[in-house]
């Protein structure tokens, strides 16, 4: 007995030794530890360096002389007081149409959550160049009204409100999203009880309903504020022309106009606007737990009937997306119908020839669309195994390490897209160790930047997959001998297939378009699709870009239908454009 | 076959020890069932076995070869130990060959020898002309079967088995009980059966570990469980045992012994080498206790009757003691109403070793 318990007095130690024997499952988290460690933390710990350091000294005076300028104060102002006031928009619009769709009896529900939602999947330049075109003359809903911009007149919307009134109306959806799934978890038997208790509908939703879903309506208002805070297209596309700088157009222009030798500078501000973020986060975050209601029970979705409030009700809900839909994408396809900006839309002068143009004539868009596609393809093919792997470690072994390697990658894609861009500059400027290639200006570098930023969007959906899958699967497999790849490939894989399509296609749908990544890592060489419509915009093209807008939107309208003919594979509530 | 040696474990998760210092040697080929309470550590027993859990203290082995220990943790796919999940942990998504020929293949096995052996171990089962269906196609016991097959595929010298009948309805539970001893019969490997019902323990198992609090309470035969508890938890824990203290305890030699219940003298069991002592703590079951005719028992009264078809039970309260409950089974005809006077007598009994000497 005595020497059983001398026996037992050091486990602790033993057990650590044994671990340093590399398993089959160690060097899997040791290879994502690499792939998460090369392509997010070291690019970013790379721009926290940079930004303070020049040479290897801390220049405390240049960092005072960058963050205290007149134009890079001005910036932060407009970037703080723009990304808020939208936000506050967002917040309204989303909370109102969520309870719209998730309260009332209102009808065709669907169709309208998919035409709500759909604005957010249009990519944020497009929404601009088609917002901006709607005072064109060759809008067809506002020319034959006269509403339409005289040569020399101030575009409306090239102004800070502009700037505010898009991005709000842009992240609507990501509020309503946050809200609706929130209100999806009110049990009806609370609203009973309140009517029964006597409250009319109105007091209904105020006192009841309100409370119990303001979690929901700021984890909606910190994912709003993230998206204006980085929104590239839209600040670029309105704010450039106005005039009115904000810290993610500054660090573009300045990059642009100075090249690699702005970089340390730029470092620090995109360390700015990332603090900024995270500062902005973090606020939300505290808000929305401040007297969080946590509620339990069968929810079972209670519909207050519109009755006599039915037309009026209807006709704001679908005016609204006559508005914010019909009226600027319908002027963007008119701009690219006619042969050249500022002309109107009849029969005489419609023509296709922007479309030949964009799809057979111009080697840049043709080539910049195959990019896109190449590397979006890319970047799917790699991600989805990566977070299958990353999830299985999160999900079934808990250890520290995938916790960090968690943190890192959603960090990369809260944080604005250019920061990542800037990152990649600074950590892949120089040719690579070993092989002494550069990739800079290359199409890998965008490559890098993509597998950086949506790891974290890949992953979500197959986590809330693993979490519906009993592990002992996994355990069972283990007992039949299979290793750790066969088990990820042989039972793993199969079984999380539907969330891995899932996953699949919101990265797909998320990176074909984009622009705020790679709008700093485009080169003469190497070109996608999304930073396109701002360079043709700027060289005057506006009929060309308008077609290239229309090209993107068809292909996201094709992706989301063909989407949602597969949805009953897939599972419910990952995609957000179905109710 | 394969002969389990566990020796001295201790498991912690955080400050909650699960695993206090349990050690057990089971014979090539026996069935053992582990018996608990929920929450008693019994899964983790198990999940330590397949090597799905490290320890912290001492060691395993089974054929001499060991599994965990000081420095050395196989894992699960390195011991050749099956495991029988609580939800069978069929792959959904592959047929029910796929399923049992899955660990034939990670083997490397070729393709012609694995079918032929698939197809000997599901002719084995029955379920060979099954062997196209996706799991979600079976019945309940069809599964079991499939969930059992895999195991026979692997050819595991040790099977362990996780609550395989707790999710199931009584009448299944017995069709299938009856499979284990069929599967058990069959491939000869040593069964470790973790249940928390102990009809099913008792019904299936060569011999019995009682689990509590972390801790074996008893490793014995499932009579001797039932008739010679060695303390009170099992003694309380097995067959609706009831705890009572006698006095005047005089053994004899033949591990009989006499005693006072109520001042009325009884006859008991007792361990060989129990002494004689003023007080001590005896065990018996409801079917030890009956009627007895007026003026020769213990004087009881009445306090409920229960309906059960072939019996009575009745819960009765002794005069001398009348907070104390006792329970009996009364046998037709029924002579019996609630309030009654009766008289009851204990026929059997066993005397719990003194924890003072143990």
């Amino acid at each position: 007995m005595s020497d059983l318990a001398l026996k037992q007095e050091r486990p602790a130690r033993a057990f650590r030794l044994s671990r340093l024997k590399p398993s089959g499952e160690m060097r899997l988290i040791l290879c994502l530890a690499l792939f998460v460690g090369l392509l997010s933390i070291a690019p970013l710990g790379r721009l926290v360096y940079a930004a303070f350091f020049t040479d290897g000294t801390l220049d405390l005076d240049r960092i005072a002389h960058v963050l205290g300028g007149r134009r890079v104060l001005q910036a932060t102002g407009n970037t703080i007081w723009i990304s808020l006031t939208s936000t506050l928009l967002a917040s309204l619009i989303g909370t109102l149409a969520a309870l719209l769709v998730g309260m009332t009896d209102m009808k065709a529900r669907t169709a309208w959550v998919f035409g709500f939602v759909l604005p957010l999947m249009i990519p944020p330049q497009v929404t601009a160049l088609a917002w901006v075109q709607s005072f064109s003359p060759a809008s067809p809903l506002l020319a034959p009204l006269g509403l339409t911009l005289e040569p020399g007149m101030r575009h409306p919307l090239y102004s800070s409100w502009g700037i505010i009134l898009l991005l709000g109306l842009y992240n609507a959806p990501l509020v309503f999203l946050s809200v609706r799934a929130s209100l999806r978890r009110v049990p009806a038997n609370l609203l009973e009880a309140a009517q029964s208790a006597g409250a009319k509908p109105l007091p209904v939703i105020i006192d009841i309903i309100l409370p119990l879903v303001r979690s929901g309506i700021f984890a909606g208002a910190a994912l709003a504020f993230v998206s204006s805070i980085g929104n590239f297209g839209i600040q670029a596309m309105l704010g450039i022309p106005a005039r009115v700088p904000t810290l993610i157009t500054m660090i573009y222009q300045r990059l642009n106009s100075y090249g690699p030798s702005a970089l340390n500078d730029m470092a620090l501000l995109a360390l700015l606007l990332a603090v900024l973020t995270i500062i902005g986060m973090t606020i939300t975050g505290w808000l929305g737990r401040q007297g969080d209601q946590r509620v339990d029970g069968a929810s079972l979705t209670l519909r207050l009937t519109l009755g006599r409030w039915h037309l009026p009700v209807a006709t704001m809900a679908w005016g609204y997306l006559a508005a914010v839909l019909v009226l600027p994408l319908s002027a963007l396809a008119g701009s690219a119908l006619v042969r050249g900006y500022g002309q109107p839309l009849n029969l005489d002068t419609i023509t296709f020839e922007n479309f030949r143009n964009a799809l057979f004539q111009h080697e840049g868009i043709r080539e910049a669309f195959a990019t896109s596609f190449l590397l979006t393809g890319l970047t799917v093919f790699i991600l989805i195994p990566v977070s299958i792997a990353l999830g299985y470690f999160l999900v079934w072994r808990s250890g520290l390490l995938s916790r960090l390697l968690h943190l890192a990658s959603e960090l990369a894609y809260a944080l604005p897209g250019i920061i990542i861009g800037v990152a990649m500059i600074l950590f892949f400027l120089r040719p690579l160790p070993f092989i002494d290639v550069s990739i800079y200006g290359t199409i890998w570098v965008i490559f890098a930047a993509y597998l950086s930023n949506y790891l974290a969007l890949a992953l979500r959906p197959i986590l809330g997959g693993f979490a519906q899958v009993d592990r002992s699967l996994n355990e069972a497999a283990q007992i039949a001998g299979a290793g750790i790849l066969s088990r990820l490939r042989d039972i793993v894989l199969p079984v999380l297939a539907p969330s891995a399509a899932a996953a699949a296609i919101l990265v797909f749908m998320t990176a074909i378009n984009e622009i705020q990544t790679s709008v700093l890592l485009v080169s003469s060489r190497a070109q996608t699709i999304g930073p396109m419509i701002i360079f043709l915009e700027e060289a005057g093209s506006s009929t060309l870009a308008a077609a290239v807008g229309c090209l993107m939107v068809l292909l996201i309208l094709t992706l989301m239908l063909v989407s949602l003919c597969f949805s009953k594979y897939l599972p419910k509530g990952v995609l957000p454009w179905r109710d | 076959m394969s002969a389990i040696e566990i020796a001295g474990i201790h498991k912690s998760f955080g400050q909650t020890k699960v695993l206090r210092d349990i050690s057990l040697s089971i014979r090539s080929g026996e069935f053992v069932a582990v018996l608990g309470p929920s929450g008693c550590g019994k899964t983790t027993l198990l999940r330590t076995l397949a090597g799905f859990e490290k320890l912290d203290g001492g060691e395993i082995h089974v054929d001499g070869r060991l599994l965990s220990g000081k420095e050395v943790h196989l894992s699960p796919e390195e011991r050749n130990i099956g495991v029988v999940f609580q939800n069978y942990a069929l792959w959904p998504h592959m047929s029910i060959e796929q399923n049992v020929s899955y660990s034939l293949k990670v083997k490397g096995m070729s393709r012609p020898d694995r079918t032929r052996r698939t197809r000997e171990v599901l002719e084995l089962v029955g379920l060979d002309t099954l062997s196209t269906r996706r799991p979600a196609d079976l019945s309940g016991g069809q599964r079991q079967r499939v969930a059992l097959a895999r195991c026979l595929a692997m050819q595991a010298g040790v099977v362990l088995l996780d609550e395989p009948l707790a999710n199931l309805d009584v009448h299944l539970r017995a069709t299938l009980e009856e499979e284990f001893s069929r599967f058990h019969r069959r491939s000869g490997a040593t069964m470790f059966y973790i249940t928390h019902d102990q009809s099913e323990a008792l019904a299936l198992a060569d011999r019995v570990a009682v689990m509590d609090k972390g801790r074996i309470a008893q490793f014995a035969t499932p009579s001797t469980l039932y008739l010679e508890p060695t303390n009170e938890m099992v003694a309380g824990f097995i067959g609706e045992g009831k705890l009572m203290d006698v006095s005047n305890l005089t053994p004899g030699n033949d591990g009989r012994a006499h005693a006072h219940l109520f001042g009325q003298p009884i006859r008991l069991r007792c361990a060989e080498d129990a002494r004689a002592r003023s007080e001590a703590r005896i065990s018996f079951h409801p079917s030890d206790l009956s009627l007895a005719d007026a003026g020769v028992g213990i004087p009881a009264t009445v306090k409920r009757i229960t309906y059960r078809g072939d019996h009575l039970r009745a819960e009765v309260a002794p005069d001398p003691a009348p907070d104390i409950s006792l329970t009996l089974n009364v046998m037709p005809p029924f002579c019996i109403e609630q309030g009654q006077h009766v008289s009851i007598a204990l026929n059997d009994g066993w005397v719990l070793p003194d924890p003072h000497f143990a």
